[in-house]
C-alpha cells in the first residue's frame, strides 16, 4: 500500500504538464525517415521533412497539378529535347549563399553523379545541362520526356546548397546529417527515431506565410500512440491514423479529422514470368488470374480490413480520379463467372497458391479474407506472412506465386505503371512483358498534352485487365488527426503536409 | 584481486569476438536483401549495383566481417545504411537514453522489490505477505504492452499529468525528462520488481533459518536489529547478482517499452536496423551491450568479493 502512495504522490509532484511552447508545430511521424540528403532519400515520410526544409523546383496544388515554386515559368522545345526553366530570384539557400541557375545545375548534377544518389534514374533523361541567364536553366534530354516535371516535383528537384553539399562529401561527412536547403524552416537538430527539429529560416522568399518558429517531426510508429499524443495535447498533427481509429475521432470535440485518396495503389502482383513459380496455372493462364480477380469481393474487403474507409479500385488510379478510366468501373463480385474461367482453362480445383503477404496484422487480415473469398470459387491459397526485407527478396527473386503489392504513387501516370508492366521495369518482379504495353508506355511518356496520354493509357488499361499481371484491389486514405486550434491545413493527395498559412 | 581483474579482462576479448561473429553470420543467414531495401520503392537497378559495390556486398563474408573487424579496430563501426549516419553517433545519442531507462527503471524495481520481499519474509503466511506475493504475480503477467498503453491513456491522455511519449535528455530539461522517463520506467520496473521481490523472500527465508540469526535473536537482539543487520545484510548478495543481470538485459534495450513509449534508446534501434539489414548498426550495437554485459557482471563479481570475506580467500 505504501508502494501505491508512493508512486501517486511522484506522479503528483511531476505532474506539472507537457505543453509544448506555442511557437511550436510538433507532427507525428508513421516511422523515422531515412537519410536527409535528397540526393539519397528514398522513403515517402522524408518528403514530410522536406517539404518544410528544402523548397523544390515544381510542387503541385490540391488536384495534384503541377505549380511552380523555385522554377516560376517552364517551357519544352517543339522537339520536346530542351526544357528551358526561369528559376525564382531572391532565393537563398540556409547558408546565405543565393540560389541561381548555376546552384540548381550544381545539385541536379550532384543528384545524377553522386556516388550513393538514388535519383539518377529520375533524371536519367537529362544529357546536359547549361545556365543560359542568372536565373535561366536550359536541360538537354536525350530524348523527349514529359514525365520529367513530376520528377522535379519530387526529391529530385529539392533544391539545397551545393557549396555545403561539395564540402560534406569532400570532407567524407554525410550531408543529410546536416542539410542545407533552402526551405522555410532549416535544420537545427536529429535524434535518430525521436526527433528532426527545424528552425524558422527568416531570409525565406515566403516566410511571411509560414507562422512557426519550430517544426519538430516525432516518429511515433504506434498508431495508438500518435493519436494519444495528439489527445494529451503533445503533438499537433499525427498523420496516417489507423482507419479503426477514425469514427472515435469523429466524435471527439477535441480532435479535428481531415482525410484524402492517396494517388498510390494496393493490390496483388502475379509472378507470369520470373522463373518456375510463373509455371503453374495461376501464372501461366490470364483467365485464372481473371478468375481470382472476380472472386474477391473488394467492398467486403474495405469493410472487413478497413471499417470501409478506404476507396476500392481496380486499376492504378482510384475512381473519379483523372487518369481513371470510367469506361472499366470496379467489378462486382462474380464467383459463378470465376468458376467457369477456371473450368475454361482446364484447371483442376482446389488450385493450390500461395499468397506472399507482410507480417503486420492488417496485411494477413487481409490475406485472410482473400484466401476466404477465393476459397468459394476454387482456390486453395496458403499465406506465407513475411517480414519487409525478406518480401522484396523472395519477390526479386521470382520465389513467390502472389505477393501483395503496394504503391505509394506518384503525380505523373508514368511512374505509376511503367515501372511495374513494362519488361525491363524496375520494380517489375512478376516479369510480365508485352511489347505492345512496352511501346505504348514509351510513347505516352513523350506526348505532353492530357488528352492524348490519357487515350493511350487507357489503350494499356485495356491490355492490363485482360493479362492481369496485377489484381488492383484497393486506394489507402490518408486520414490526418489534428487537434482543435490548429487551422488553415489542407490534406494533399500525395500525403505531404504543407504548413504554408497553417496557423496554431 | 588485481590478477583476479585482468584475468577477467583478457577472458572478455575473447568473448567480444565470438559474440561479434556470431551475430554477423547470423545476420547474414537472414533471407533478405538490405540492397533492395535500401534502394527503396523506385529501386533504380544502377542504384541497386552501385550500392552493391559501395557497402562490398559482392565480396565473399569472411572478407565482409574482417573489414568490419578491421575498422571497429580504428574505432569506426562503420554508417547506417538506412540513415547514412556514422553508427558510432548513433551509439553515442542513445546509450544515455538506454542507461537512463535501465537506471530509474532498476531503482524503480528495487525500491519496490526489495522492501516487498522483506517484508513478505519476514510476516510470512500473513496477509501482507500474500498480498506481496498476489502483487508480485500480478506485476510479471501483466504484458508490457498493454500496461504501457493503459498508463498512458489514464495519466497522460486523461489526467494529462505526464507526457505520453518522447524523450527529452536530463542535461536539456531535467524535469521533463523525468517526467518523460517515468512512465517507461514503471512499465519496466513492474516485472523486475516482481522478480526481485520472488528473490528476496526466498533468499530472506533461507537466511532467516540460519544458525546465526538463531543466536542473534537468543543474545537479545531487537528484531528489527536482527533483520536490518544480520539477515538482510546476508539475503543481499544473490540480490545483487540478479540485479547486475537484470541491468545488463536492460543495456540491451526493451524493445516493446521504448516502442510505446517512443524512446530513441538501444532496443528500438536494433529491432529497426534487423528489419532494414542494416548490418553496421546490428553489429555495433551487439558490440557495444555486450561489452556493457560484461563489465557489469565484472563490477558484480568484484562487489560480491568485497562483500563476502569467504570468497576473498578462493582468488
Amino acid at each position: 500500500m505504501k508502494a501505491t502512495t508512493l508512486m501517486m504522490t511522484l506522479l503528483g509532484t511531476v505532474a506539472i504538464g507537457s505543453m509544448a511552447a506555442a511557437a511550436d508545430i510538433r507532427i507525428g511521424l508513421n516511422e523515422d525517415p531515412d537519410s536527409l540528403d535528397p540526393a539519397q532519400s528514398r522513403t515517402f515520410v522524408s518528403s514530410l521533412v522536406y517539404e518544410s526544409l528544402c523548397d523544390r523546383l515544381f510542387n503541385t496544388n490540391t488536384d495534384m497539378e503541377i505549380i511552380p515554386e523555385l522554377a516560376t515559368e517552364w517551357e519544352f522545345s517543339e522537339d520536346g529535347l530542351s526544357l528551358v526553366i526561369q528559376l525564382r530570384e531572391g532565393v537563398t539557400h540556409h547558408d546565405g549563399t543565393p540560389f541561381n541557375a548555376e546552384s540548381a545545375m550544381r545539385v541536379l548534377e550532384r543528384n545524377q553523379t553522386l556516388p550513393t544518389s538514388n535519383r539518377r534514374g529520375e533524371l536519367s533523361s537529362i544529357v546536359g545541362m547549361e545556365t543560359t541567364g542568372e536565373h535561366e536553366l536550359t536541360l538537354t534530354l536525350g530524348a523527349p520526356d514529359v514525365t520529367l516535371i513530376a520528377q522535379l516535383a519530387h526529391h529530385a528537384g529539392r533544391m539545397y546548397s551545393p557549396d555545403a553539399a561539395a564540402a560534406a562529401d569532400e570532407a567524407g561527412r554525410t550531408f543529410g546529417a546536416n542539410p542545407v536547403c533552402t526551405g522555410a524552416y532549416k535544420f537545427a537538430q536529429r535524434v535518430e527515431g525521436d526527433r528532426i527539429v527545424l528552425e524558422r529560416f527568416e531570409d525565406h522568399w515566403d516566410a511571411e506565410n509560414y507562422h512557426f518558429d519550430r517544426v519538430i517531426y516525432q516518429p511515433i510508429p504506434d498508431t495508438t500512440v500518435r493519436l494519444a499524443n495528439v489527445r494529451s495535447g503533445d503533438l499537433d498533427i499525427s498523420e496516417r491514423t489507423a482507419p479503426s481509429d477514425v469514427p472515435q475521432i469523429r466524435n471527439d470535440d477535441r480532435l479535428q479529422l481531415f482525410e484524402v485518396p492517396n494517388i498510390g495503389y494496393q493490390g496483388i502482383t502475379i509472378n507470369v514470368g520470373n522463373g518456375p513459380r510463373s509455371e503453374g496455372p495461376l501464372g501461366s493462364d490470364a483467365r485464372v488470374r481473371q478468375a481470382l480477380s472476380l472472386s474477391i469481393d473488394r467492398e467486403a474487403l474495405n469493410q472487413v480490413v478497413f471499417e470501409g474507409q478506404y476507396v476500392v479500385g481496380n486499376q492504378w488510379a482510384a475512381p473519379g480520379t483523372t487518369w481513371y478510366d470510367e469506361r472499366d468501373p470496379v467489378p462486382a463480385r462474380d464467383v459463378e463467372r470465376a468458376r467457369e474461367l477456371l473450368a475454361e482453362a482446364g484447371v483442376e480445383t482446389p488450385l493450390r497458391i500461395e499468397m506472399q503477404t507482410g507480417n503486420n496484422p492488417v496485411a494477413m487480415q487481409q490475406g485472410q479474407v482473400i484466401q476466404a473469398m477465393a476459397a468459394e470459387a476454387g482456390f486453395e491459397i496458403s499465406l506465407r506472412a513475411t517480414e519487409f526485407a525478406t518480401l522484396l527478396s523472395e519477390n526479386a527473386a521470382g520465389n513467390f506465386d502472389m505477393s501483395q503489392q503496394g504503391w505509394s504513387g506518384r503525380i505523373d501516370p508514368d511512374a505509376n505503371i511503367h515501372p511495374f508492366v513494362s519488361c525491363e521495369g524496375a520494380n517489375n518482379d512478376k516479369k510480365y512483358c508485352n511489347e505492345e504495353i512496352d511501346r505504348i508506355l514509351q510513347e505516352a511518356r513523350t506526348l505532353p498534352d492530357f488528352e492524348s496520354r490519357k487515350a493511350l493509357y487507357d489503350q494499356s488499361r485495356e491490355i492490363l485487365a485482360e493479362d492481369m499481371p496485377l489484381i488492383y484491389l484497393y486506394h489507402i486514405v490518408y486520414f490526418y488527426t489534428l487537434r482543435q486550434g490548429i487551422e488553415g491545413f489542407e490534406p494533399y493527395a500525395d500525403g505531404i503536409i504543407r504548413l504554408r498559412g497553417v496557423t496554431g | 584481486m588485481l590478477r583476479y581483474i585482468t584475468n577477467r579482462v583478457l577472458v572478455a576479448i575473447p568473448t567480444l569476438l565470438l559474440v561479434s561473429i556470431f551475430v554477423f553470420m547470423l545476420q547474414k543467414l537472414l533471407p533478405g536483401d538490405p540492397i533492395l531495401v535500401l534502394a527503396g520503392e523506385d529501386r533504380d537497378p544502377e542504384t541497386i549495383a552501385m550500392l552493391r559495390e559501395l557497402y562490398r556486398m559482392n565480396d565473399p563474408l569472411i572478407m565482409q566481417y574482417l573489414y568490419w573487424l578491421g575498422d571497429v579496430m580504428r574505432g569506426d563501426l562503420g554508417i547506417s545504411l538506412r540513415t547514412g549516419l556514422p553508427v558510432t553517433e548513433l551509439i553515442v545519442q542513445k546509450l544515455p537514453v538506454t542507461l537512463q531507462l535501465a537506471v530509474m527503471s532498476l531503482t524503480f524495481a528495487l525500491l519496490i522489490g526489495v522492501p516487498a520481499g522483506v517484508m513478505s519474509a519476514v510476516k510470512k503466511g500473513t496477509f501482507w505477505d500474500y498480498l506481496a506475493n498476489f502483487i508480485a504475480l500480478s506485476g510479471l503477467s501483466v504484458p508490457n504492452f498493454w500496461l504501457g498503453i493503459m498508463l498512458i491513456l489514464l495519466i497522460s491522455v486523461n489526467l494529462g499529468w505526464l507526457p505520453a511519449s518522447g524523450y527529452e535528455s536530463p542535461w536539456v530539461d531535467p524535469v521533463r525528462s523525468f517526467q518523460t522517463m517515468l512512465m517507461p520506467s514503471i512499465v519496466l520496473g513492474t516485472a523486475l520488481a516482481a522478480t526481485l521481490m520472488r528473490h528476496t523472500r526466498s533468499s530472506m527465508l533461507g537466511v532467516l533459518q540460519a544458525d546465526y540469526v538463531r543466536t542473534a535473536r537468543a543474545k537479545g537482539l531487537r528484531e528489527k536489529t536482527v533483520i536490518r543487520y544480520h539477515a538482510f545484510r546476508n539475503a543481499l548478495l544473490p540480490i545483487i547478482t540478479l540485479s547486475a543481470v537484470m541491468f545488463g538485459e536492460l543495456l540491451a534495450g526493451a524493445v516493446l517499452t521504448e516502442q510505446i513509449f517512443t524512446i530513441p534508446g538501444f532496443g528500438k534501434m536494433i529491432v529497426d536496423a534487423v528489419f532494414n539489414r542494416d548490418y553496421a548498426v546490428v553489429q555495433g550495437v551487439v558490440l557495444v551491450t555486450a561489452t556493457g554485459f560484461i563489465v557489469i557482471n565484472l563490477l558484480a563479481d568484484i562487489l560480491y568479493v568485497l562483500l563476502n570475506p569467504r570468497m576473498r580467500a578462493n582468488l
